[in-house]
């Protein structure tokens, strides 16, 4: 059994069709990218997942459990974190409160608990304490301690880049997708994120499907990839394999 | 370098030894203001903890939470009348009664939230409005709230203690808004207030963080009317009598006023507001006395207003107040006060 099979998915938007009959199996522990042109359906497949849309047909099962009919946070509380194509942080808060709410399924204190956290030992100061510390942990990871106290929205893009990563850390996820990690970044950063997104796998034990552009990054890390044009599924194996496909040729990279 | 830390210093409530020191010396203030204090002074002053317990609570809703209610008038006239008649018609006592208002309100709040999982911003607040007129209509025909007359409210009491002095009633009132305002003070930095001020952020990443949305909107709500509910029942006390006439329209959006004036997602702006706006109230009340404009305003209003003329020059001058408030200082009383800290802080450079 896959680690996370979607079977047979469609959605449409009025006239439009997405996502035609897209069927991909995720094995656990790998890094598998999911390629293609513009408009070619990758984040709706993540929207899929996380329960952001309803497919039309088809079905997701994660771990053996269906995920369509779920509501986002359902999903989220299953252990699949993921990161926006464009950005989608709590802009008003520090980057240690982002990194918290990835805390927040694991944290138990209620309206009762929090209103009345007085004393260090109180449950919900010791609560509160104790993922601060692992927050922290997460912090000094990605080397982003000098945003620590600062409002995301006062960051640099790719400081912010860095947070929604951490943030969807926090979660300790079992499944991370991960939307574009390294757009809008220069050469080096693209290079940090390349080995961090392998160190994650490695270290946190995390299967990763990544959307990607930068083909140089896709080949050198993923294990496996998805190529999709049009809603459409060309192709799905190893990289070389899916770099050497005439239809990926044809319609992903003949076009650059 | 040990770089070990304990994290209690970021959350406890008082961060630093100013902050402490400034909150005794505050509280220390409170306490021994009923023995120099007149009657009308202990009065306002109790109006002012009353209101800022609303602004506390409205300010959980509209501040950190981004959803907006028109309708906090209906919790106020909620939390009062059960709070009175729990006492006067089914003998509860007071200590019992109070709570018991508040959580009463907070059901209403929990039900009035539900339409909030559905509804946004301008609609919310023609709901949120719906709801506050439709809680004056029932209560003033209704003949167990006594209609239009209202009912008058027992004076409070704690076990042997009864308040039934001006400065009794402000050691009663003021005590429970230090609590509600340090509870809230605590609920903002936890695990909850931080997914209400998500929801407000971006519900999208809200829900990616696996906030279950619908439970922390309403959970807001109920927080809201429970604050709100039980600044109603003191009121009650404050005033030593219910009627519905007061809980209207205007009296909702006074109390979005005063949470906007004092700077929203802020517990001690909600208080500065609260105050700032009671007491122009109070003080626009008698604006014809102010020296040198007084009479001017006086004249304007009866030369370009209506017969009466005063209550219209009242309206018109603290709506420029608050215009003027938000023009330039958008973060409200909140924002001057962040600045003046920043300011102290490098003083004399
Ligand atoms: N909510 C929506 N409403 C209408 N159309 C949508 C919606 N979401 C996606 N689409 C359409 O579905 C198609 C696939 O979009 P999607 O965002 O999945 O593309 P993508 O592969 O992520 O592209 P990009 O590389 O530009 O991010 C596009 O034509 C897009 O316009
Ligand atoms: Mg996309």
């Amino acid at each position: 059994m896959a680690f996370l099979s979607i079977q047979d998915l469609s959605i449409s938007f009025g006239g439009l069709t997405a996502l035609t009959h897209i069927s991909i199996d995720v094995r656990q522990g790998l890094i598998l990218s999911i390629i293609g042109p513009n408009g070619a359906g990758k984040t709706t497949v993540f929207n899929c997942i996380t329960g952001i849309y309803r497919p039309n047909q088809g079905s997701i099962t994660f771990q053996g459990k269906e995920l369509v009919g779920k509501k986002p946070y359902q999903v989220a509380s299953m252990g699949i974190a993921r990161t926006f194509q464009n950005i989608e942080l709590f802009s008003h808060m520090t980057t240690m409160d982002n990194l918290l709410l990835g805390r927040h399924i694991h944290m138990k204190t209620n309206v009762f608990t929090g209103a009345t956290f007085l004393t260090r030992r109180s449950p919900a100061a010791r609560e509160e304490r104790e993922h601060r510390e692992r927050v922290e942990r997460i912090i000094e990871f990605l080397e982003i301690e000098s945003a620590r106290d600062i409002p995301v929205l006062a960051l640099p893009y790719g400081t912010r880049k860095l947070v929604e990563l951490g943030r969807a850390l926090a979660m300790e996820p079992t499944l991370l997708l991960l939307d574009e990690p390294s757009a809008g970044m220069n050469q080096e950063e693209k290079r940090d994120m390349m080995f961090w997104i392998r160190d994650i796998r490695d270290d946190f034990k995390v299967t990763i499907i990544m959307v990607e552009h930068d083909m140089n990054l896709v080949m050198d890390i993923s294990d496996e990839i998805v190529a999709l044009n049009f809603g459409v599924k060309l192709a799905q194996g190893a990289p070389n394999a899916v770099q050497k496909n005439p239809e990926v040729l044809e319609a992903y990279l003949g076009q650059q | 370098m040990d770089m070990k830390r304990d994290y209690f210093e970021d959350i406890q409530l008082f961060r630093t030894n100013t902050v402490l020191v400034a909150t005794v010396v505050f509280l220390a203030v409170l306490a021994i203001v009923p023995f120099f204090a007149g009657a009308y002074t202990l009065y306002v002053l109790n109006l002012i903890a009353i209101h800022s317990i609303v602004a506390i609570g409205l300010n959980i809703l509209v501040g950190y939470t981004g959803q907006i209610s028109l309708g906090h008038a209906g919790f106020f006239a909620i939390g009062a009348y059960s709070c009175v008649l729990l006492m006067v018609k089914a003998g509860v006592p007071f200590i019992f009664a109070l709570p018991a208002a508040g959580f009463i309100s907070a059901v209403f709040g929990f039900v009035l939230g539900l339409p909030s999982l559905r509804l946004e911003g301008p609609y919310l607040a023609i709901a949120t409005l719906g709801f506050g007129m439709a809680v004056t209509q029932v209560i003033s025909h209704s003949d167990f709230t006594g209609g239009h007359m209202g009912i008058k409210a027992p004076p409070m009491s704690v076990g042997p203690f009864v308040a039934d002095t001006g400065a009794a009633q402000y050691a009663v009132i003021v005590t429970i808004t230090v609590i509600l305002a340090i509870a809230a003070v605590n609920l903002v930095k936890s695990r909850v207030g931080r997914a209400f001020v998500a929801i407000r952020d971006s519900e999208v990443a809200a829900e990616a963080m696996g906030i279950n949305l619908p439970y922390y909107k309403t959970l807001a709500f109920a927080v809201s009317a429970f604050y709100t509910g039980i600044a109603g029942a003191l009121m009650a006390f404050a005033l030593e009598h219910v009627s519905a006439g007061s809980f209207n329209l205007i009296l909702s959006i006074t109390f979005l006023a005063m949470v906007i004036v004092g700077g929203l997602a802020s517990v001690m702006g909600s208080i500065l507001g609260a105050a700032l706006l009671t007491y122009l109230q109070l003080k626009l009340l008698v604006i014809q006395e102010a020296p040198g404009i007084g009479p001017f305003l006086l004249e304007v209003s009866k030369r370009f207003l209506t017969p009466e003329g005063i209550p219209n020059i009242q309206s018109i001058v603290i709506g420029a107040i608050m215009i003027a408030i938000v023009i330039f200082e958008p973060l409200g009383m909140h924002g001057i006060y962040l600045r003046t800290k920043r300011y102290w802080r490098t003083w004399p450079f």
